[in-house]
């Protein structure tokens, strides 16, 4: 590895010896979450079609065109698929430019990849990572040399990543490729990315910046107009940095993060914006849809449909952006509308209208037909007088007569609907079963992807049964639940995950609806309403401004706190009670809790007294008097942890407080508190004069604070004759 | 030009004792041997905004600076003397004069700023962009005190503190976000909102708030009302402004950001407001700034949101913008104006780059070197030397006396054999023979006793 460096460092300066260095590219074939499901359950996500070219095809072509001369390819789920699918391809006997697959079964993240790549030993200079869904006709010279000579200055500058203008809508807060807004802080001279924040916390009004940012560099400007295209420039450090952080798994969340807040290894990442080229990846069906359109409307050229590049066919560009195959039987009445792409073999009944749509190969389309913005794979059968909006039909899906899909409805592979049979907006349907495990939880994306995989291996094994089955037997004999896709359909239809709802427009191929747009703007207004009257305007002062805010979050901190408090307590009381841990270690522990969340010893006294009343009312009681019977108990075993905290008359009180507290809440416990009360004063807990105070702070409160007050008027009465009778005796 | 100015010229700075006194108000405190407001007034003169509002702390201060000014620019400038209570902060003080501001534009300025700064660009810039408050920004200085300055080396090496933390458009127009004061301790926090509004914002530490704007006077008077615990222009007023800048507050700024005459009641039909809007947009032939954009809404035909401008007028790099708010600063200005900006100092250098009035008179093997100022009247002993020092009226050194890196002020003695180095010495001081500064300021009419020695200390008498 010593000499290959040499090599590039040396290497930058003679063309010559550039050359002599391969440019290699990680492509990551699988993108380790689920937004393509239920249509990746089936095949992997790489392989999908984008205007009837697989997507890997449009990466590895543009990998080729860059000049990277070996690419190692990381199949994941459906590995088996990929690998197939590239050895079927010409991609293997390219000259000057080889293809390695990386076979792995139990990666759940681009972390897991990347260690897996260092293992492999195979990366040897610096490379190129990338994933298999993205479309690009950027040039890499500029932005590897860019990157080397960076490298050369300093060694920290290990990763460029690659940015785009592109800037979000306001209302939606994502940018045209159905992904989350992104906030990016960059030094205007250096071009070094200082922070970075994606999955935006919406609730959130404000950014955060290190203040020390600052200190360091006199400018920074702030981007919420960029849009990361997910190609880095790596150095090799890159793998072993993932090696040496086992628990990166996320390229973004945790390893650019990871850099950005560690200062210690000083490890720098810096951004190559793009300007004219180029470049964008794949990340939901929103962005599907998008990069589809700018693909027919050639944006990225050279990698359009009627250029000939791996995997497509001919195809020939018409007026109005129409792209037609040569062989395709169309009705003369079809009218086919501007932006449409037709693949060869398709066959489009009478009177049938497309517009804006992309149809795949070996299609039958009867008449009548209306399809608007919708991707159609291949060998798909429509049915006469069907209405498809903004919707997606994988291979073999056949839509019965007079079937409407509304928009943002993902049919997947050999789904059948019915006739007459009206798709609701944004299903997903599939001939696959909904795995039962659905977490829509960020965190456990990867935990759900890492379940996934074994998952998806069960499934493409029923998979491969169920195509057995289907051709075998007509559908006829299967029995699919009529209510879910009409008379003769099959599929299950997905529901969506709950939370998952909200979202599902933002990244379905249909276009925003109206009343979502007007509630977001809704939503905008009420944001900057709320920072309008809220916090971030202060009423005045230097400090005021802060101090107000962090009053708040102290407030609520604080609270938070005190919850986790009592229950870090009471956990460590049940388990001492439960294990008969003796007294003195209860101390010890409640102590070590005590000190670390900054409590004071009424709170611990509080908090285990609570504890004890709540073990007392789980004890098996039928009546009142038992249930202060087995109190009594309880009380008299622990007597001796709750003194511990009872050294002064204000932490006794603080037991009355909470024994009110208790007995206000708990109907049990509301008709005994005298009686407990008393029991305290009898087993020694509690002192006359801790029940006098509080008799005397109660004075002056409210009638229905002094309920209990009232309860207890008698024993305290009794109290207080006694105390007299004391002093007279004393005085006497 | 519909400007009306307002200098605040302060009072009796603490930060300046023991230099500033009952009789030498802030104000007029000696620069190159004028008073320190003269530097603000000849530059507003030059801009042609001769309407002029100076607005002192104190009455007695009041009374001095107004006799002065009217004594020197008796028939070039309209200026009325206002005076307000000590401590009302710069907020305060333009409430309190608040009755006497009738015209639609208000430019305030600190009196004791010494630039060279057209302000009539700055008020241009305000014109130009209907803006509702527009701040001059100058460049910080990077590395404290004059470049040359030698002694204050060692603080320096560490980083320089910042004055503000500013956020500009890319057009470097406007101002969308403004840290002062103790907020530069904290991290920076900033509204998404406005970041999304204008999508990209450079984030400056180099950029400083000389205290110098311009406000639409409506939207000043309203803010004042309203939030009656501002105190100050640079930490209150401004830095609000900034911040709800997408939702205006104020009444007075129409919905797309157009100035309201306040006879035309609240509303007007909205496709008038857009016609409005579009003639403007047209008439400045430009593109409409974020604001104009934010307040279309997402439909892009009506303004459905309140917005205003805060604009920025940076000062070029060349520029001198300095403010006298302290003793450090004191001295850097009066070595800058003899010296690097001697421009500003408004007299013709000799050949040997210095100023030496004809009627100051020179002991023989007395030098005085460049970049330094001889006052009217002095007198000099033989073998004295004066190095990049200000030496003000009728002052009497004796004989080997150095002066170097210094402000001595008028009607100072000082006695044989002294050294002054970087030191201040007031009116009407005597330093007696033999007596050694370094770092010091002596307050008016202190006697330094012969033959004592001090460094790094304030010298003033005891306040009666």
């Amino acid at each position: 590895m010593g000499t290959q460096k040499k090599n590039a460092s040396r290497g930058s300066e003679d063309p010559v010896e550039l050359a002599r260095v391969p440019l290699q590219a990680i492509l990551l074939a699988d993108s380790f979450t689920t937004k393509f499901r239920p249509i990746t359950l089936e095949r992997p996500k790489v392989l999908l079609p984008l205007v009837n070219v697989p997507m890997i095809n449009y990466t590895l072509a543009w990998l080729e065109s860059a000049g990277v001369e070996e690419v190692f390819v990381f199949c994941c789920a459906h590995s088996k698929q990929v690998i197939d699918y590239l050895e079927s391809s010409e991609w293997f006997s390219q000259p000057n430019f080889t293809v390695t697959t990386i076979e792995s079964h139990n990666s759940v993240s681009a972390g897991d990849a990347l260690r897996l790549i260092y293992e492999r030993n195979v990366i040897n200079g610096d490379f190129v990572l990338i994933s298999g869904d993205t479309v690009s006709n950027m040039s890499l010279t500029q932005v590897l040399q860019e990157h080397k000579e960076r490298r050369k200055k300093d060694s920290n500058a290990v990763m460029t990543v690659v940015i785009k203008r592109s800037k979000p809508s306001q209302i939606t807060h994502q940018s045209r490729l159905g992904t989350d807004e992104l906030f990016v802080a960059i030094d205007p001279n250096t071009k070094q990315l200082l922070y970075y924040e994606d999955k935006a916390d919406h609730a959130k009004g404000s950014i955060y910046l290190d203040k020390l940012l600052l200190a360091d560099n006199p400018s920074i400007t702030l981007h919420n107009d960029k849009q990361d295209c997910y190609i880095d420039i790596c150095s090799p450090e890159v793998l072993s940095l993932f090696t040496d952080n086992f628990d990166y798994q996320h390229l973004r969340r945790h390893f650019l993060k990871g850099l950005l807040v560690d200062d210690i290894m000083g490890y720098k990442i810096f951004t190559h914006e793009i300007h004219s080229s180029y470049a964008a990846r794949i990340d939901n069906f929103r962005s599907y849809d998008t990069i589809s359109k700018d693909i027919i409307q050639r944006w990225t050229y050279p990698l359009v449909p009627d250029v000939k590049f791996f995997g497509n066919s001919s195809i020939k560009l018409e007026r109005q952006g129409m792209y037609r195959a040569s062989e395709i039987g169309q009705s003369r009445s079809a009218q086919i509308g501007p932006f449409t792409v037709i693949g060869s073999g398709t066959k489009i009944g009478n009177t049938t209208k497309i517009s804006n749509s992309v149809i795949g190969e070996g299609c039958s389309i009867g008449s009548n037909v209306s399809i608007e913005g919708s991707y159609i794979w291949d060998n798909v059968t429509i049915e006469d007088g069907c209405k498809l909006r903004h919707a997606i039909a994988c291979d073999g899906v056949i839509v019965k007569s007079g079937a409407v899909l509304e928009p943002g409805v993902v049919l997947s592979f050999k789904v059948v609907v019915g006739q007459q049979f009206i798709v609701p907006s944004y299903s997903k349907v599939s001939l696959l079963q909904q795995p039962i495990k659905q977490d829509s939880d960020e965190e456990l994306e990867y935990a759900d992807s890492s379940g996934g995989i074994a998952e998806i291996s069960s499934i493409t094994h029923t998979v491969d049964k169920l195509n057995g089955e289907i051709t075998n037997q007509p559908f006829e004999t299967q029995c699919w639940p009529t209510s879910e896709l009409g008379t003769g359909g099959a599929g299950y239809v997905w529901s969506i995950c709950e939370g998952g709802h909200d979202e599902e427009w933002r990244h379905s191929v249909a276009p925003i609806p109206a009343d979502k747009l007007s509630e977001a703007i809704h939503a905008a207004d009420d944001d900057l309403e709320l920072t309008q009257d809220g916090r971030s305007l202060p009423p005045s002062g230097e400090l005021k401004p802060d101090s107000n805010d962090s009053e708040y979050d102290d407030d609520g901190e604080s609270r938070d706190d005190s919850i986790y408090f009592g229950k870090e307590v009471e956990a460590t009381f049940l388990r001492a009670v439960h294990e008969n841990i003796t007294v003195d270690h209860v101390i010890l522990e409640v102590n070590s809790l005590r000190l670390s969340y900054n409590k004071v010893a009424a709170d611990c006294a509080g908090d285990l007294f609570y504890s004890l009343m709540k073990l007392a009312l789980e004890t098996p009681q039928d009546s009142a008097s038992e249930l202060v019977q087995a109190t009594t108990n309880v009380l008299a075993k622990w007597k001796k942890l709750l003194k511990y905290y009872l050294a002064e008359i204000d932490e006794e009180i603080e037991v009355i407080l909470k024994l009110e507290e208790i007995c206000e809440s708990t109907k049990e416990f509301a008709p005994v508190f005298d009686k407990i009360l008393y029991q305290l004063y009898d087993l020694e807990v509690i002192q006359e004069e801790a029940i006098l105070r509080w008799d005397d702070e109660k004075k002056d409160a409210d009638e229905s604070d002094k309920v209990f007050v009232k309860q207890a008027e008698k024993f305290i009465q009794w109290l207080r004759e006694a105390s007299e009778e004391d002093e007279e005796e004393d005085e006497e | 030009m519909d400007f009306q100015v307002v200098v605040l010229a302060g009072g009796t700075s603490k930060n300046l004792v023991p230099l500033v006194s009952k009789e030498v108000p802030k104000a007029l405190l000696p620069v190159g041997n004028r008073p320190v407001i003269s530097y603000v007034l000849e530059l507003l003169e030059l801009s042609n905004l001769k309407d002029l509002i100076v607005v002192v702390e104190g009455q007695d201060a009041a009374v001095r600076v107004g006799s002065w000014i009217s004594g020197a620019y008796v028939d070039r400038l309209h200026v009325e003397v206002a005076a307000v209570p000590e401590d009302v902060g710069t907020a305060g003080a333009l409430r309190a004069i608040a009755h006497h501001l009738t015209a639609k534009d208000i430019l305030v300025v600190s009196g004791d700023i010494v630039s060279d700064v057209p302000l009539g660009a700055v008020a241009a810039a305000h014109r130009r962009h209907d803006a509702v408050v527009t701040a001059m920004l100058c460049s910080a200085p990077v590395s404290g005190p004059s470049e040359s300055g030698s002694s204050v080396g060692k603080d320096k090496a560490k980083k320089p503190g910042h004055y503000n933390i500013i956020g500009l458009d890319p057009t470097k127009q406007f101002l969308v976000y403004i840290a002062t004061g103790a907020e530069l301790e904290k991290d920076i926090r900033i509204q998404k909102s406005i970041l999304r509004a204008v999508g990209q914002m450079e984030i400056r530490s180099d950029l400083m708030d000389a205290h110098l704007y311009a406000f639409k006077r409506s939207v000043l008077h309203e803010v004042l009302d309203q939030k009656d615990t501002f105190q100050s222009l640079k930490q209150d007023v401004l830095p609000y402004l900034v911040r709800c800048q997408l939702v205006s507050p104020s009444s007075e700024v129409l919905l797309n950001g157009a100035p309201q005459t306040e006879e035309n009641g609240n509303e007007k039909a909205s496709s008038q407001n857009n016609q409005l809007m579009l003639s403007q947009i047209l008439a400045n032939s430009s593109t409409p700034s974020f604001h104009e954009l934010y307040a279309l809404g997402p439909n892009g035909s009506t303004p459905v949101r309140r917005t205003h401008k805060c604009c920025v007028y940076i000062a070029g790099k060349s520029k001198y913008c300095v403010r006298l708010n302290s003793i450090q600063a004191f001295s850097d200005i009066n070595r800058d104006v003899i010296g690097d900006a001697s421009h500003l100092s408004g007299y013709s250098f000799s050949a040997q780059n210095n100023i030496i009035h004809p009627s100051a008179e020179l002991g023989s093997k007395t030098t005085v070197g460049p970049h330094c100022m001889l006052g009217e009247g002095s007198q000099m002993g033989d073998k004295c030397s004066v190095k990049r020092s200000v030496i003000g009226r009728h002052c009497r050194i004796g004989s080997n006396v150095k002066v170097v890196n210094s402000v001595v002020m008028n009607h100072v003695t000082i006695g044989d054999g002294c050294s002054i180095q970087n030191s201040i010495i007031c009116s009407n001081v005597q330093l007696q023979d033999r007596v050694v500064l370094k770092d010091c300021q002596v307050g008016a009419g202190f006697v330094v006793t012969a033959g004592s020695e001090c460094k790094g200390e304030a010298l003033a008498k005891k306040e009666k």
